[in-house]
């Protein structure tokens, strides 16, 4: 069995975040930039299943610019076998992502695509849903749990209303929660095999998709900062001031 | 101990300018060498905090063609100011009456952050083995009592010291020689100069506290390539230090404040002198209408030539401010550093071939333009312990006079953890409020420098005597951890009207402030799981 992994590149999610002064976006430079974290947890679940023996071979896969790369050598480091690269520039949307996914997965025929749920950076929450769509495969979103059967999955979802228990027939796409595993770290070791890993790089008009974006962005901006509380002297003060400033009861 | 090791020919620890240029230096001279370097930091340069107007001199050097390897030093210093200020007023002093290690005008405003950056490409290029997010912190001797290697943390320990589930053990690094180039107060290179006695017959160590905060300012008030000091206001005559301003490319200023860490009154907040000092007339109309974008703070040293250790060891070799080779009256270390790391290169190459033993770094040293620099900038620091005033006459007179060439050498004759003076002997300062305009709060300034450490792990700042801070030191010195932290890691707190001393180890930007001076010297710092500390970004 072999399972494929998406994994993104993302500003790290230690960086306060700052919003370009013409609205176009956000500072990306001098920024440290990490893989985003539930895509760790997908990672991490794909190398325990290969692990555990129930799969043979686990690829990262990244789309992105060239730096992207190092999130791929990341997931070398704690375990997978080899990655692949998607070289593309700018921002790419949930839609082009899927589309160029379908078609590493037409080519690698994998049995399971790992991803994290969203990423920390657009919070989309869209790519696992879409290629579920184009490639017609069982999908199974927020995974908390994962248990390989023959042919089958049984998946933990994490919900609004708690935990569901769902079985899928793979192939399948599975969407991971911060909460499926707790990532390992990279060993040294680890890190120098990693870097003799292959990679294999192609861009995305190699695969004829087109990147462009679909979606115009008109503006970012800040959200408005939180004004300063203020202490009430007593419960009828408080009960006033819901009342009639904040207007909630 | 069920550790792997790995051999290399030389094992760098930090990747600052020091640790990067002996590595590059190292792969110029033998291709063949195997040389990896340890940093600390999730990725190098993101806990290097420095001013910085850099001379390029060493880089020159090292890398002569800089220039065309798309290198980010790129905006000279075109303009200088030096001001004295006032409480309101603020002097200005005529450039040309500098000394002439304190002008500027071949130099360039560059973030260190970002030149690390880059020197960490080209010598990863050269075959460098670079690893972030590994803190060194162990040293590992020969049965001969010299230095053998380091170990990595182990990663994936609770607090309580037990393993985690993502328990991985640190690796045991072996090199021919190991270089350490931890920067100001390194934790194995603190101990390694008290295992070999190497600053037997210097004068104390002297150590100073440094801020940094990045301002995108309005285009009016901006004036790339401009560089401006200060002295005076706030800091009284008795305590030492001033602050740099540079106008840096894309509207940005790095703005920044140097308190000497000798200062006497222990209500004395180093942050605070900072804060306030933005209030000055002369600063905050240039600031003003700006965004604060970062902070951050580290140590660095002071001490010069006099309190600079013995640089080599059976074994190993101590580089840049991991010794402190800073030259203080320019307010620059990044040059001597990085040639100090290519001294360290050339000595090891011949201790490798040619079985020269490695105290040869002392000679090479004492040739090097280095020691020229720190030997004529030796008297400008243990000066201004006669105030701000009577250091500056005698600067003049040293410097532009005499170019340094006094025919004596003044000395430091305390260590910064002894100057404090009893709380109850002192004046207590009240600091302004914080207007969120150009001042704020340190929680909001630690927010800014991304610091995070992996929770549920051991604290990282160990107390000898954990009962010390409330029963000595809170009576004694008000608990100074409170003011000299830059980050708001200590805290006196009352629960049940008992006294209690909170580590926030989790803020801790990495400065080593405390472990400097606690003064008891009660406070040591060790290293953390890897990757943890800030993430600065230009800085």
């Amino acid at each position: 069995m072999k399972i494929l992994v998406a994994v993104k590149r993302v500003i790290d999610y230690n960086v306060q975040i700052r919003v370009k002064e013409d609205g176009t976006g956000v500072v990306t430079d001098n920024v440290k930039m990490s893989t985003n974290p539930p895509d760790d947890n997908a990672i991490e679940e794909a190398v325990k299943i290969k692990e555990s023996g129930k799969a043979t071979e686990v690829i990262a896969v990244t789309i992105g610019e060239e730096k992207a790369q190092e999130t791929v050598r990341k997931a070398l480091a704690v375990g997978a076998d080899r990655g692949i690269h998607v070289k593309a520039e700018g921002v790419i949307e949930p839609l082009a992502v899927s589309k160029i996914l379908q078609k590493i997965a037409d080519k690698e025929k994998p049995d399971l695509v790992f991803m994290g749920k969203q990423a920390i950076d657009d919070d989309c929450n869209q790519t696992g849903q879409m290629l579920s769509a184009l490639l017609d495969w069982p999908q199974a979103t927020f995974a908390s749990k994962i248990d390989v059967k023959d042919g089958k999955l049984e998946v933990v979802r994490e919900i609004d209303e708690g935990l569901e228990t769902i079985e899928i027939n793979t192939p399948a796409i599975v969407t991971c929660d911060l909460r499926l595993n707790e990532p390992r770290y990279a060993s040294l070791p680890n890190i120098m095999k990693a870097k003799k890993k292959p990679i294999e790089q192609m861009s995305a008009s190699d695969l004829g998709i087109d990147i462009a974006p679909k979606i115009q962005q008109i503006k970012v901006e800040e959200p408005p900062k939180r004004k300063a509380g203020i202490k009430v002297s007593s419960v009828a003060e408080l009960v006033q001031k819901l009342k009639n400033e904040a207007k909630v009861i | 101990m069920g550790r792997e090791s790995m051999e290399y020919d030389v094992v760098i620890i930090g990747g600052g300018p020091s640790g990067l240029s002996a590595a590059i230096k190292l792969k110029q001279l033998d291709p063949n060498l195997n040389v990896c370097l340890l940093e600390k930091a999730s990725e190098i340069g993101a806990h290097i905090l420095s001013g910085n107007v850099f001379e390029t001199r060493a880089l020159d050097e090292l890398l002569p063609n800089w220039k065309e390897l798309n290198s980010p030093i790129k905006t000279k210093v075109s303009k200088e100011k030096f001001l004295f200020l006032g409480k309101t007023k603020s002097l200005s002093w005529p450039t040309w009456l500098l000394p002439k290690v304190q002008q500027n005008h071949n130099n360039y405003i560059i973030s260190l952050a970002n030149l690390c950056r880059w020197l960490a490409e080209q010598a990863e290029a050269l075959g460098v083995e670079i690893f972030p997010g590994f803190p060194a912190s162990e040293i590992l001797y020969n049965e001969d009592g010299s230095v053998k290697g380091v170990a990595t943390q182990d990663m994936g320990i609770d607090k309580e010291g037990n393993k985690k589930d993502s328990f991985e053990p640190g690796i045991e690094l072996l090199g021919k020689v190991t270089v350490f180039a931890e920067g100001c107060r390194g934790h194995l290179g603190k101990q390694l100069i008290e295992k070999f006695n190497l600053s037997k017959d210097r004068d104390p160590q002297q150590y100073g506290i440094g801020f940094k905060e990045i301002w995108e300012i309005e285009d009016k008030n901006h004036e790339e390539g401009m560089v401006m000091h200060t002295a005076g206001w706030p800091l009284d005559n008795s305590t030492y230090g001033g602050s740099f301003m540079y106008h840096a490319e894309n509207k940005q200023v790095f703005l920044g404040y140097v308190i000497g860490l000798d200062y006497k009154n222990p209500h004395l907040s180093p942050y605070d002198e900072f804060q306030r000092f933005k209030t000055h007339p002369a600063i905050k109309k240039i600031i003003e209408g700006g965004k604060r974008i970062s902070y951050g703070a580290r140590a660095l040293i002071e001490g010069g030539l006099q309190s600079l250790p013995q640089m080599f060891m059976p074994g190993a070799l101590l580089v840049g401010c991991d010794a402190g080779t800073l030259n203080m009256p320019k307010i620059k270390g990044s040059h001597t550093a990085m040639k100090s790391g290519m001294i360290a290169a050339e000595t090891i190459l011949e201790n490798i071939k040619e079985n020269k033993n490695l105290s040869i770094y002392e000679e090479k040293f004492k040739k090097s333009w280095v020691y020229e620099e720190l030997h004529a900038a030796r008297n400008v620091k243990p000066s201004f312990s006669w105030g701000l005033i009577l250091g500056i006459i005698f600067t003049g007179i040293d410097q532009i006079l005499f170019r340094g060439k006094l025919p004596f050498t003044l000395k430091h004759k305390h260590t910064d953890h002894e100057t404090l003076r009893p709380a109850n002997e002192m004046p207590k300062i009240e600091y302004p409020k914080y207007d969120n305009v150009v001042t704020f709060d340190k929680t909001s300034s630690v927010y800014l420098t991304g610091t995070n450490h992996a929770d549920n792990q051991p604290v990282h700042l160990k107390l000898k005597d954990p009962n010390l801070p409330i029963s000595y030191t809170l009576e004694k010195f008000d608990e100074p951890a409170q003011r000299y932290c830059p980050a708001g890691v200590y805290e006196v707190q009352k629960e049940n009207d008992q006294n209690k001393f909170v580590i926030n180890s989790q803020n801790c930007i990495h400065c080593k402030t405390c472990d400097i001076k606690e003064p008891s010297q009660n406070i040591t710092w060790v290293t953390p799981e890897g990757s943890g500390g800030p993430k600065y970004g230009n800085m």
